[in-house]
């Protein structure tokens, strides 16, 4: 058998996982891996310039590939740096493995240099973590962090490996096993038959039906069966800020987002439905406003592959646990094989309804001679785009822009931080999905707040020529912040406003990037143009916007789903 | 409400605070926990009573049990036929004549003194928490306690059904 150190058996393991691209940052604890790594040709390393950011970058290089991310940090300020992205990538079910270093075992507790108990810091974010405390266990210890992250409802994992576990003059037997098995994790992906009998038999005879798909159907790449099964049946269907794309966004039978920020048509929808089918999507809060008053006439069905999902903030009534794919399969051959259908009549009754709510155009809005609109950059973008760019945000107006102006056409085309919400996640999230898919138009849609937080990775596009393209939503302000100051707080504007943003056209430029300012409309459009023309730079587009513009719709707090802003003076309830 | 979680779990470094985070990240309350190894070296049995608002609630925290990865299997108690038993040491000073009446509570409760000094008795106990709760109730009116001891509730279900790894 062959013979490796701790450190050979971190990098030939991952070889042996298949993984091509990891992303990290060395220091103390880990510089044998790192010489393992210098020595091997097949794993391409990518440098950050902030732990976070790494994570960030194999968190969205995980999410337009389905594949697992790779992060390796140092001990201490390199783990807990790493806590936000994989607090990230945990709220919204991505797979991950983080490797990181630790003082050497005989060390531990002792408060060493650069210690942090990693695997006692980072419990509450991870699926599950690994300390290895000899280096025979490494293998085995990757294997079930690979397996665990991608399988049941991913998650990340961390493997912790104190520096003497990679000692480079110890070797041992290395072997890495072909699969895995845990007695104590065992995920359900078949769909229960009788549950699956009975839901679609609901299904069938509701007159209102509405499906609410959620980031799962994503994860599971269950798009193709729900296109099939809402054609099939005429059903509305609704994307979470998570499963935009998972249906498309141009389809017909698309209502819009739902939620906080949703449309007045899926938000309605929702609302009268008397039946709510819930596919891969976890009734957040900010989906379902007061939860004691959501929804009121419909019955609740829900597929989920994890059972914590299920009746965890709304009773449901009939839920299926499985992998969304599996489970919808299931139900579409069972549709088949029965002949079954819907009352057509009655479904176009509700669609007259829908239409009428759709009717409302909530999403137009005025343009103004003074300024860009916010929605005129997101919609200027799809079109140069095509509709086909991958669009990574973070948090803030921006993102809520994008989610409602871009309508996404496929699945893994929206990258954002739903579940924490983490600004600074746009930037390094761009860079990880060009690095996955170089041949796609890669933009980041982001704010001059959000920006700021992860904005030292414009030296990592620069060290390593990652052509991403920066669209800056610039309000001079924290917008939603502001927003929510202006709405709920009497306009007291308590430090969500910015004096001092940067001149980010000659900040692009420090890094030998392609900086560009917008200040009329006329210049947005040429200056998008100009951004794709530049296939290998990085351009940043710094666009000046109205400071003063909301979005909306924005559900009324406390209130159920269909209540909501419909502009500054315009309320549903009013 | 109150419940009785047992719970299977690996027997691994580690596996003890994730269930004890869990219970905390998650806002549930725990009355007592304890936690052994069972005859099978590699698995733990854990007992954890918690008082929780309704059925839904505890049927949550039941599923996020099982959900961590080392637990393999998570049952309740209460909702059946079950056994459940408490140890508990206590030190009791007993001045003034009071050592006849202390001797003849610790018998009537069928505990036993395990240890003795001129002034002082250490009794054991075991039995349901209830009964634990008032024999101390009973040595409050009897004598001086110095120190009390409670292992938290072990429990198990009566007749064929077992948790079994």
């Amino acid at each position: 058998m062959e013979m490796l150190s701790g450190a050979e058996m971190v990098v030939r393991s991952l070889q042996d996982e298949g993984i091509e691209h990891i992303f990290g940052y060395p220091g103390g604890s880990v510089l044998d891996i790192y010489d393992a790594i210098f020595q091997c040709s097949d794993i391409e390393h990518f440098l950050v310039r902030h732990e976070q950011a790494a994570v960030h970058m194999a968190d969205a290089y995980s999410r337009v590939t389905g594949k697992v991310g790779t992060v390796l940090v140092t001990a201490g300020p390199g783990a807990t740096n790493c806590i936000t992205g994989i607090a990230t990538a945990y709220m919204d079910s991505i797979p991950l493995v983080v490797i990181s270093g630790q003082v050497p075992t005989n060390w531990i507790g002792d408060d060493a240099f650069q210690e942090t108990d990693m695997i006692g810091v980072s419990r509450p974010v991870v699926k599950h973590s690994f300390l290895c405390r000899t280096a025979q266990e490494i293998p085995i210890a990757i294997k079930k962090a690979f397996f665990l992250a991608s399988t049941g409802r991913p998650g990340p994992v961390v493997v912790d490996l104190p520096k003497d576990v990679q000692n480079p003059l110890l070797k041992f037997p290395y072997e890495y096993p072909d699969s895995i098995e845990l007695r104590s994790y065992n995920p359900t992906l078949r769909g229960h038959k009788g549950q699956i009998k009975r839901a679609l038999a609901a299904l069938l005879c509701a007159k209102k039906p509405v499906l609410y798909v959620g980031g799962g159907a994503i994860i599971s790449n269950a798009s193709k069966q729900i296109i099939e099964l809402a054609e099939k049946l005429n059903l509305p269907v609704t994307n979470t800020l998570m499963g935009l794309g998972a249906f498309p966004g141009q389809h017909k039978q698309n209502i819009g987002m739902l939620g906080m920020h949703g449309t007045y048509q899926a938000n309605r929808t929702m609302h009268n439905a008397d039946l709510i089918f819930a596919i891969g999507a976890r009734f957040d809060d900010r989906v379902t406003n007061n939860v004691d008053k959501f929804c009121p006439h419909a019955k609740i069905m829900q597929i989920d592959i994890d059972p914590t999902s299920i009746s965890k903030n709304i009773h449901v009534d009939l839920p299926i646990v499985g992998s969304i794919e599996i489970v919808l399969q299931q139900m579409l051959d069972l549709l088949e094989e029965t002949q079954a259908s819907n009352d057509s009549e009655k479904i176009n009754l509700w669609w007259d309804q829908i239409n009428e709510w759709r009717a409302k155009n909530c999403l137009a809005y005025k343009t103004s001679d003074k300024y860009i609109k916010p929605q005129q950059v997101i919609e200027s973008l799809y079109k140069v785009t095509h509709g086909d760019a991958i669009i990574t945000s973070d948090v803030g107006q921006h993102q809520m822009f994008a989610a409602n102006y871009y309508p996404f056409k496929e699945p893994r085309q929206w990258i954002n931080s739903g579940g924490l919400g983490t600004m600074g996640f746009g930037l390094p999230a761009a860079i990880g999905c060009k690095i996955a898919r170089p041949e796609k138009t890669v933009c980041c849609v982001t704010g001059d707040g959000s920006i700021q937080m992860n904005i030292q990775e414009l030296s990592t596009c620069m060290q390593y020529n990652i052509p991403v393209i920066i669209v800056l939503l610039n309000n001079r302000s924290l917008g939603m912040v502001k927003q929510w100051q202006k709405m709920f707080y009497g306009g007291r504007q308590s430090h969500s406003y910015m004096d001092s943003v940067p001149d980010f056209v000659k900040l692009a430029e420090a890094y030998n990037h392609i900086g560009i300012k917008v200040d009329k409309i006329e210049e947005l459009e040429p200056a998008f143009l100009r951004a794709l023309e530049l296939k290998d730079r990085v351009v940043f587009i710094d666009i000046a916007v109205d400071p003063e513009e909301h979005v909306y719709p924005m559900q009324i707090k406390f209130g159920s789903m269909e209540d909501m802003y419909l502009s500054k003076t315009e309320r549903t309830d009013a | 409400m109150r419940s009785i979680i047992s719970v299977l779990l690996e027997n691994e470094s580690g596996a003890l605070s994730r269930v004890v985070g869990l219970f905390s990240q998650r806002g549930y309350n725990i009355e007592s926990l304890t936690v052994s190894p069972t005859n099978d070296k590699t698995l733990s049995r854990m007992t954890i009573t918690t008082e929780v608002t309704d059925v839904a609630r505890l049927e949550q925290m039941m599923k996020q049990l099982h959900k961590l990865v080392d637990v393999l299997r998570v049952t309740e108690l209460t909702e059946g036929p079950h056994v459940e038993r408490e140890l508990m040491l206590v030190k009791v000073r007993t001045l003034n004549g009071t050592r006849e009446e202390v001797k003849r509570c610790v018998d009537i409760y069928r505990g036993q003194i395990v240890d003795i000094t001129q002034n002082l008795y250490t009794i054991q106990l075991s039995g349901t928490c209830s009964k634990l709760d008032a024999f101390i109730a009973t040595l409050e009116d009897t004598c001086e306690i110095v120190e009390v001891v409670r292992s938290g509730v072990c429990g198990i279900a009566r007749g064929e059904k077992a948790l079994r790894g």
